[in-house]
């Protein structure tokens, strides 16, 4: 299979990736490593149930180590209107993996913007997320959504939390049937049935499906919710991004922290999410602050499956050594290979490694005994 | 080339099924026909890769991505909650998830009920829902012994016609949910292969709605 994902390794994208969203003025935030207990256990449906490893800190106040990010720029936002809040950071983070079950320390890149947002703020976040996207991978889709569609449409509809759970997760796991079922079960009209109906089919590229959208769409809201799409689409289109622009909604989030756009990226070859964000003005409402707020998080531990060096040898030049050879005949050996540019490593038994040349010191010689160049 | 859909099909009689339909719906694949140890079929004119594995595995490959598509029970996708779309409703091995216990069981509200199954998360759910303070036993098999032998006072078990229990001395006291194959997909694999996706799942779905 050809290579996909364009860099080597964590850090190269690190690296890469924070220069681009330096480039676009987002300043680094550095973060402290731990973070009080409490402002987790407020938050849980945040972090969909998850578990935080917790400590007592020396004072005894429980302290616990950042299971995201997310939350602690949102906590210390000083929430000023007039002059937005753009930043980005690379931090450790610690969560279950859903695997093993066991905590797992994974890298989260992402970038937040604050403040009074506006059509450009919004759209140059999903700029900034799909240009990540192409930055990674060349085969990539960011599939973009709209939680104000989705309320919209149940706006004026009493329904329990219990319900609505129900229905995203129809909308989520695109079951038609379900939805169906669940829209008569909970006795929800014609025209808003078959509108959510429709969201669990609706995929593809964006021009194509908006129309669609547009022809379920039952109110101010819904227009409006569909008009932002349209917006941060044609802006992403003056910057020449977008290809590989889909309309989905299956990659609803929680109701209750996110109200705006949201979108999930995707490259070939990695069978989960890469990037995952959206505006979360509910969440800062949660903490008493009357800013809007959007970004995003890439995965990179995602990534690291698939990168991979290219390299398939542990070293260019090996050189084998016996016990009292003599140390000025080593140097000279391994400076002379030095200069060819290639990496040598020196030791007396060959063990298990791969090595592209295999030399032996003769004296002030060496005899070559294995070449694959 | 064409692009080749990477699906994962139960093992056994459900499988024989879905494959059936698979191939009326265009989607044939003569090698698997052959008799041999092949665990991998392919066939490149109609851009299909079948693989047979474990029932309660096909989740995990169409999950993880190494199949694009797969069709599980219910059962599986309620017990392991799987990240991946269910698409269809194949209307095929039908049956129930039901507790049942030995003829003539009373229920002792004043205890904790004890519940033997292979689907823990499912039992767990069921009784949460109700209240009611359970002890759950995982078995992975023979699960219509445990009452009989009074280990369990109920099992949470898949109840098709009702014969293993006959045969047991027991009875089906409540249904949980009915249960029926599903056509699953992979969430990214929707994406980058969603023609040919789309397609089979337009294609099956004709074709079951006819049979």
């Amino acid at each position: 299979m050809s290579k996909v994902i364009k860099f080597a390794d964590e850090e190269a994208a690190v690296l890469e990736l924070s220069r681009l969203y330096g480039h676009f003025g987002f300043k680094h935030f550095k973060m402290s490593k731990f973070e009080e207990y409490e402002l987790y256990s407020q938050n849980k449906d945040f972090l969909l149930g998850s578990s935080v490893i917790t400590f007592t800190d020396t004072n005894g106040s429980l302290m616990a180590l950042k299971p995201d990010v997310t939350l602690s720029i949102v906590k210390g936002s000083n929430d000023n209107f007039d002059v937005p809040e753009k930043v980005y950071y690379s931090e450790n983070v610690y969560r279950i993996d859903k695997g093993t079950h066991r905590f797992r320390e994974i890298t989260q890149l992402g970038l937040e913007s604050i403040g009074d947002l506006d059509d450009y703020s919004v759209s140059e976040v999903i700029m900034l997320a799909k240009a990540s996207l192409n930055a990674i991978s060349d085969r990539n889709i960011l599939d973009i959504s709209s939680m104000a569609f989705i309320l919209g449409l149940l706006d004026g509809i009493e329904l329990s939390d219990r319900k609505k759970t129900r229905l995203i997760e129809c909308i989520r796991t695109k079951n038609t049937l379900e939805m169906e079922n669940c829209c008569k079960e909970y006795g929800i009209g014609f025209e808003v049935s078959n509108a959510l109906k429709a969201l669990t089919t609706i995929y593809g590229p964006f021009e194509k499906c908006v129309d669609e959208l547009k022809a379920i769409s039952l109110n101010e809201k819904t227009d409006a919710a569909a008009a932002e799409l349209e917006t941060v689409y044609g802006y992403l289109k003056l910057c020449g991004l977008d290809g590989g622009i889909n309309l989905d909604f299956s990659i609803v989030n929680d109701l209750n922290y996110y109200n705006g756009v949201i979108f999930n990226g995707f490259v070939l070859g990695v069978p989960n999410v890469v990037l995952s964000g959206g505006r979360y003005d509910n969440l800062m409402r949660k903490f008493g602050k009357k800013s809007g707020a959007i970004g995003f998080a890439v995965y990179l531990s995602e990534l690291s499956r698939m990168m991979r060096s290219g390299d398939e040898y542990d070293v260019d030049t090996l050189i084998l050594y016996d016990k009292g050879d003599d140390l000025s005949a080593i140097a000279q050996h391994v400076k002379s290979v030095s200069e060819q540019g290639r990496s040598v490593r020196v030791q007396r038994t060959k063990g298990g490694l791969k090595c592209r040349t295999v030399l032996k010191i003769k004296g002030t010689e060496v005899e070559i005994i294995e070449n694959h160049d | 080339m064409k692009t080749m859909i990477n699906v994962a099909l139960p093992k056994g009689r459900l499988g024989e099924k879905v494959l059936d339909i698979f191939e009326k719906a265009g989607y044939t694949c003569p090698a698997i026909h052959e008799q041999n140890r092949k665990l991998i079929f392919e066939n490149y004119e109609t851009g299909v890769r079948y693989f047979w594995v474990k029932p309660s595995d096909v989740s995990i490959y169409v999950e993880r991505g190494a199949a694009d598509i797969g069709v599980a029970g219910k059962d599986i996708l309620l017990e392991y909650a799987p990240d991946v779309y269910e698409l269809y409703d194949l209307d095929i091995g039908k049956c129930r998830m039901a507790v049942a216990a030995c003829k003539g069981f009373r229920d002792n509200t004043e205890r904790t009920l004890r519940v033997a199954t292979k689907f823990p998360n499912i039992a767990q759910t069921f009784y949460s829902k109700k209240g009611r303070d359970i002890d759950i036993i995982k078995l992975n098999g023979s699960i219509e012994i445990a009452p009989v032998l009074k280990m369990s006072d109920v099992i949470v078990d898949i109840v098709e016609t009702g014969t293993t229990l006959k045969e047991n001395d027991l009875e089906p006291i409540e249904t949980i949910v009915p249960i029926s194959a599903r056509l699953i997909s992979n969430k990214v694999s929707y994406k980058f292969k969603n023609r040919e996706i789309r397609e089979l799942e337009q294609k099956i779905e004709e074709l079951c709605k006819n049979r």
